[in-house]
């Protein structure tokens, strides 16, 4: 995995936002937002609730349009091609009314993985191997999420989003998949994820993206963001003071 | 009231004995409720599934009609396929009137909407489930409406059980084009209508214990296939 998903990442990064906005309902909801994501590793974005994290995921995965700027992955516009390198973990799965194997058999035969073995890898790999034959939707909420992020894996993406995967989840699960991420990681894997949860992105930030209103408060290495943020709304989120 | 003990015993006798006549008009019925089932199905699974993945400005209008169009009453079907199929009609020239094709296209008419409007349903909640997902995948829209198919199957047979319920026990539309010819266009409900106008009130109700015996095996599959589909999670 860690070669071809270094060599595509390569292809795919640096991802260049260019000032873009989003309106619904005649309400900014992404407000001129540029940044350049450089960096290997992890990107957390974080910010307080309805400052736009998860909508600016869509967009930079291309599952919500931005009305004005535009969103390049190495100099180029946002394509089907480049999305099908990409895999998404929403906060609450999509699971397929099929078995746990059917639901990743399901996703592999997409980019023309059909060989059942290494869904069963992959279904081992995040300690869901004994449920392979389980109805999915009858799994636990911890089993879902690790069964949603095998899906995402199994396809080898360039990068991969997360959008607060993690949230409700037990300890338990949450190191599962924190360990998974680490792992691909250092495979080679982007990774960018949406957090409310402080502690893990300490654990797992190589930069944080911290938005407030819609705008891009503060982009910093993640140790100078925990340390000492630049933004008073970062400050103050960090803090845990209420942020308006 | 011994007319129902009457009408058990003949029924059971009719049944017992495989009346011929009995057999010809049981055969007749599932023939052209099957064949009428399948034209619809053919027809309004893809429009069912079309209302339901894409949004255009008629969209919901349509849906609208097609709800509406669940209620159309049969003897108003009948009388519209009557003047279309007569002599003087558009189509008479095929001489398809007092046939059992012409039962088949009245038949159709009525449930076809009744599969429309079903199906859409079914496969609306489910496209609102999965699309995002779908979305993020790239899944190729003939793709996603296969998986819509796959994973909804337990719902869309209940659907077409829905509809086969509706012609079996269909009767004003059927009378109309089909005439109620003996050994020719004489089904189940056409035969209770005319026993019941001779009077013969034991035989009609025997008839209708064996339709009422249809439509309960119908309605118990539809539920031992939602009950099956709740135990597999797939709903």
């Amino acid at each position: 995995m860690s070669d071809q998903t270094a060599m595509a990442q390569r292809g795919l990064m640096p991802i260049t936002v260019q000032n873009i906005t989003l309106t619904l309902n005649e309400r900014i909801l992404i407000d001129d937002l540029s940044c350049n994501i450089e960096s290997d590793g992890m990107s957390v974005i974080m910010g307080p609730n309805g400052a736009g994290k998860s909508l600016f995921m869509r967009c930079l995965h291309g599952l919500a349009k931005p009305d004005m700027g535009q969103i390049l992955y190495a100099g180029t516009p946002l394509d089907p091609l480049i999305r099908q390198q990409q895999s998404l973990v929403f906060q609450t799965p999509t699971i397929l009314r099929r078995t746990v194997l059917a639901n990743l058999l399901f996703v592999a035969h997409q980019r023309g993985i059909d060989d059942p073995k290494i869904s069963m890898d992959y279904l081992a790999q995040l300690q869901l191997d004994h449920l392979a034959q389980h109805p999915a939707r009858l799994l636990s909420g911890g089993e879902k999420q690790r069964l949603a992020l095998a899906r995402a894996l199994i396809i080898n993406p360039a990068i991969l989003f997360l959008d607060e995967a993690t949230s409700n989840l037990d300890p338990a699960s949450i190191e599962t998949i924190e360990t998974n991420l680490q792992s691909v990681s250092k495979q080679g894997m982007k990774i960018i994820l949406v957090t409310h949860d402080i502690g893990q992105a300490k654990r797992l930030a190589d930069d944080v993206l911290f938005l407030h209103h819609g705008k891009l408060a503060e982009h910093s290495p993640a140790k100078s963001f925990f340390q000492k943020p630049k933004s008073a709304a970062a400050k103050a989120y960090l803090a845990g003071k209420l942020v308006l | 009231m011994p007319i129902y003990s009457e009408s058990f015993a003949a029924a059971f006798g009719l049944l017992a004995s495989s009346d011929r006549d009995l057999m010809e008009i049981l055969a007749l019925s599932i023939n052209v409720s099957l064949a009428s089932l399948v034209l619809s199905c053919v027809i309004g699974l893809p429009i069912g599934a079309f209302l339901a993945m894409r949004h255009f400005p008629m969209r919901d209008f349509l849906v609208g009609v097609f709800n509406a169009m669940m209620g159309l009453p049969p003897v108003v079907v009948g009388l519209l396929v009557y003047l279309h199929l007569s002599r003087s009609g558009p189509f008479g020239w095929l001489g398809l009137l007092y046939t059992p094709q012409a039962m088949v296209i009245a038949q159709m008419i009525l449930i076809t909407p009744i599969i429309i409007a079903l199906s859409c349903q079914v496969l609306e909640d489910l496209h609102e489930d999965y699309k995002d997902f779908f979305d993020s995948l790239v899944v190729p829209k003939r793709t996603a409406l296969l998986a819509y198919i796959i994973d909804a199957r337990y719902s869309l047979m209940t659907v077409i059980l829905a509809g086969f319920g509706r012609a079996i026990s269909e009767v004003g539309a059927v009378i109309i084009v089909g005439g109620n010819i003996d050994h020719l266009t004489r089904v189940m409900t056409t035969a209770i209508a005319l026993e019941t106008s001779k009077g013969e009130l034991a035989l009609a109700l025997a008839l209708g214990f064996i339709l009422l015996a249809i439509s309960l095996a119908v309605n118990f599959l539809v539920q031992w296939l939602k009950a099956s589909a709740r135990r597999r999670a797939y709903v």
